[in-house]
């Protein structure tokens, strides 16, 4: 009669099973599309707007604005964690047992079984066959075990038996990298912070608590300035020189920190990400006048009104790139009591406005504008668990799919006169390769022992 | 010659390629499967002078950084992945017929990379420049290489239906056995791939913005493949999961993997964009 399961052996089972594996990452799979069409974390508004108010209550319950960390997805990452690790404890078992059961002394019937098999006869003595099987089977395999019992002599050889151990290794990577991601969250954080040129900080913001975090050094902003590839708007490099400051002592001096390029100390990184300008720019000048020739050089702000002898002239903008011909302004000027006049002034060319005419001309010598640098900041001290995690699957992966445990049989016995021989193998896994394997050692062994 | 030239001639083979393959599966004449895999192999060499040609007028350029770097440059890429793929498993199973499902996918990307995109050698913007870059892209496209190749055979299965053997141009294909066997090796060799594109993926937002994972769009997209095939691998173990079912994860794995490349950059941004 069969037995009843308990409920405790069907929700072990319910675990244990690989069809809820399935189910589980089809259904990850699934959900995740949510977060990628509907844009994670924006305000309220942004969202009311979109899809209109009781939609947003709907969907603000089931928290699909910040959906990777939902209670549900949580869950289901939860469910898959339980699955995977009862999974591994139920199978452990069973896999030690196909390790340990070693059947070193086969029936006949065993070879039946096997999908690489022979059977071959030759005039040679059993001792002999016996040790030309041995010294054929190479390649890694064990010293094969031999054993006598009722005259047969049997044979018995396996290699790689750990590479069961690939599909454990893929898993237990995967709570590895959980693991780490955790201890990330809980131990480390993300922040960010700006620091005018100049200037230095010593805490940042912590970007969930929205509070300070003290850094325990000090970081100075030297300078920051972005370039430009040669005749293009493309940014070729942003770049902050970053000095750090420990205990009054300089650590790093002008550290140029860029894209790809991060500065890192104390467990603590910084990232260049972002920048902007900080106060009211400075444009130096040179201003010509026509009519006398004289020269006179200006510093002067955008917007400002700069009256001049018989008019008046404004820089109304500045571009770093103006068409490929790199920096210029737009800037007006007004002749007393006349009409005002809108043109572009280049920096690169500096005596292109001369040709313009007029009572002056202008040449743009320099544009200096006070910036800030954009740093992240980022602690995260269970990084290096991740990685491990990582290294760990790509290990397990290989194990697992190209290494496999083969195992080799022979029985020998004496039959009419002859020498009969039963020869098989198998292997757990890429049972292909192992069929290629097995009829080479096949053709060998019939080379070596004659038939 | 320049890679422009190159390209065009890889998209010729690719093109004559996939031609002598369908006239195969309706002549059954075993020496026109054998031109139309010289062909392709001709295309690879080209695609692959190309892609090596392209480097070098990048460097003459100043610029010297790895074709990898846009749109079309992952094109012609991708086409030579999923011709490699299909190349070294023909020299494995001898299976011409599963060219005619493969070739001519790679031909329909050159031809779109060729007339629609921009082929313009650019510098690098500073978040592209980076060693990760060429690790990162290089690992995942091998990876969608082979998932191309797996949906191939996949659908192959399917037509095949349930007779193993089958008739007429059907008695071309491999047998369902061997369908699946082609499938489930091919996601074999994509999947760790594929893990390796994402896990170089998450070292390089590391390096360059600490954080290793911010799910992000494209991130999301690329766990969703990796979900849709670490069920199918696993669909190997359970019963009743193995045959059509397996084949139609392969296909959903790479309808996923397709919008992940592409949907997630054209669709979704636009989404994103359109909402500000
Ligand atoms: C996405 C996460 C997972 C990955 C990447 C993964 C990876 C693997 C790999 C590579 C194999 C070997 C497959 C093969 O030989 O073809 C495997 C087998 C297996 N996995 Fe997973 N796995 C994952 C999740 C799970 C979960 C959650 C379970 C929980 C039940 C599970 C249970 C199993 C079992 C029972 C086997 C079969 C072992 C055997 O018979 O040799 N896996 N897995």
């Amino acid at each position: 009669m069969e037995k009843e399961k308990s409920p405790g052996e069907k929700i072990w089972n319910f675990f244990c099973s690989l069809k809820l594996t399935i189910f589980t990452l089809i259904l990850l799979a699934a959900t995740s599309i949510i977060g990628t069409v509907i844009q994670q974390d924006k305000p309220a508004e942004t969202y009311i707007q979109r899809y209109g108010e009781s939609a947003y209550l709907f969907m603000d319950s089931l928290q699909f604005f910040d959906m990777y960390h939902s209670w549900w997805f949580f869950g289901l990452l939860t469910l898959f964690t339980i699955n995977l690790t009862a999974c591994t404890i139920n199978r452990y078992p069973i896999t030690m047992k196909a390790i340990r059961n070693r059947i070193t002394t086969p029936e006949a019937s065993h070879f039946k079984t096997l999908s690489d098999k022979a059977e071959l006869a030759t005039d040679q003595s059993v001792a002999a066959v016996t040790e030309r099987i041995k010294s054929a089977i190479s390649q890694g395999f064990n010293e094969p075990k031999v054993t006598e019992i009722d005259g047969k002599t049997y044979l018995y050889a396996e290699k790689g038996a750990w590479s069961r151990s690939g599909v454990y290794i893929t898993h237990i990577s995967i709570i590895i990298i959980f693991l780490g991601a955790i201890i990330g969250n809980v131990f480390g954080f993300k922040g960010y912070v700006n620091i005018v040129e100049g200037q230095s900080i010593s805490e940042v913001w912590n970007r969930s608590t929205k509070a300070p975090e003290q850094l325990g050094f000090s970081l100075q902003c030297d300078d920051f300035s972005v370039t430009y590839y040669e005749n293009s708007s493309r940014p070729k490099e942003f770049r902050s020189l970053i000095t750090l400051i420990d205990d009054g002592k300089v650590i790093k001096k002008e550290r140029p920190v860029i894209v790809n390029d991060p500065l890192s100390y104390n467990g603590i990184t910084f990232y260049q990400s972002s920048y902007g300008p900080a106060g009211d720019p400075t444009l130096s000048m040179k201003v010509t006048n026509n009519a006398t020739g004289k020269t006179e050089e200006m510093h002067i702000h955008q917007g400002q009104d700069v009256k001049v002898e018989g008019g008046a002239f404004q820089v109304l903008a500045y571009t770093p790139t103006y068409e490929n011909f790199g920096p210029a302004i737009r800037m007006s000027y007004t002749p007393e009591g006349g009409e005002q006049k809108t043109f572009i002034v280049m920096q690169d060319y500096a005596e292109f406005d001369k040709r313009r005419g007029g009572e002056y001309s202008f040449s743009l010598l320099g544009y200096d504008e006070l910036q800030y640098t954009g740093l992240q900041v980022n602690k995260d001290p269970g990084v290096w668990v991740v990685w491990t995690g990582c290294m760990l699957m790509m290990l397990g992966c290989y194990i697992a799919f190209l290494c496999s445990h083969r195992k080799l049989w022979a029985m020998i016995e004496p039959q009419g006169g002859k020498t009969k021989v039963h020869f098989g193998g198998s292997a757990h896994r890429n049972k292909p390769a192992f069929t290629l394997f097995f009829d080479e050692l096949e053709e060998n062994i019939r080379k070596e022992i004659g038939c | 010659m320049t890679s422009t030239q190159l390209f065009n001639w890889t998209t010729v083979g690719y093109f004559i390629s996939s031609i002598l393959f369908v006239i195969f599966l309706v002549s059954k004449n075993r020496n026109i499967a054998l031109g139309a895999t010289i062909l392709a192999w001709i295309g690879l060499a080209a695609n692959t002078a190309a892609i090596a040609m392209r480097w070098v007028e990048s460097s003459n350029m100043g610029y010297g950084h790895a074709p990898l770097s846009n749109l079309y440059e992952s094109v012609v890429f991708f086409a030579w992945c999923i011709v490699l793929v299909y190349l070294l498993i023909d020299l494995k199973y001898k299976a011409p017929a599963v060219g005619a499902f493969v070739v001519p996918g790679a031909f329909l990307w050159m031809i779109w990379a060729q007339f629609r995109l921009n082929s313009s050698i650019e510098p690098l913007v500073p978040a592209l420049q980076s060693n990760w870059l060429t690790y990162h892209v290089i690992t995942c496209f091998l990876g969608y290489g082979a998932f191309a190749v797996a949906c191939g055979v996949s659908i192959m299965y399917l037509i095949k239906g349930d007779k193993p053997e089958g008739k007429g141009i059907l008695s071309l294909f491999p047998s369902t056995k061997v369908l699946d066997d082609i499938n489930y090796k091919s996601v074999m060799v994509g999947f760790p791939l594929l893990t390796l594109g994402i896990i170089t993926g998450a070292a390089w937002a590391n390096y360059a913005w600490g954080t290793y994972w911010s799910w992000d769009p494209k991130e999301t997209w690329s766990l969703i493949i990796w979900f849709i095939y670490a069920a199918f691998l696993h669909a190997r173990f359970t019963r009743g999961w193995v045959g059509k079912k397996a084949a139609w994860l392969s296909i959903w794995g790479f309808a996923a993997t397709v919008f992940c490349y592409l949907g997630v950059n054209l669709l979704l941004s636009g989404l994103h964009s359109y909402g500000g």
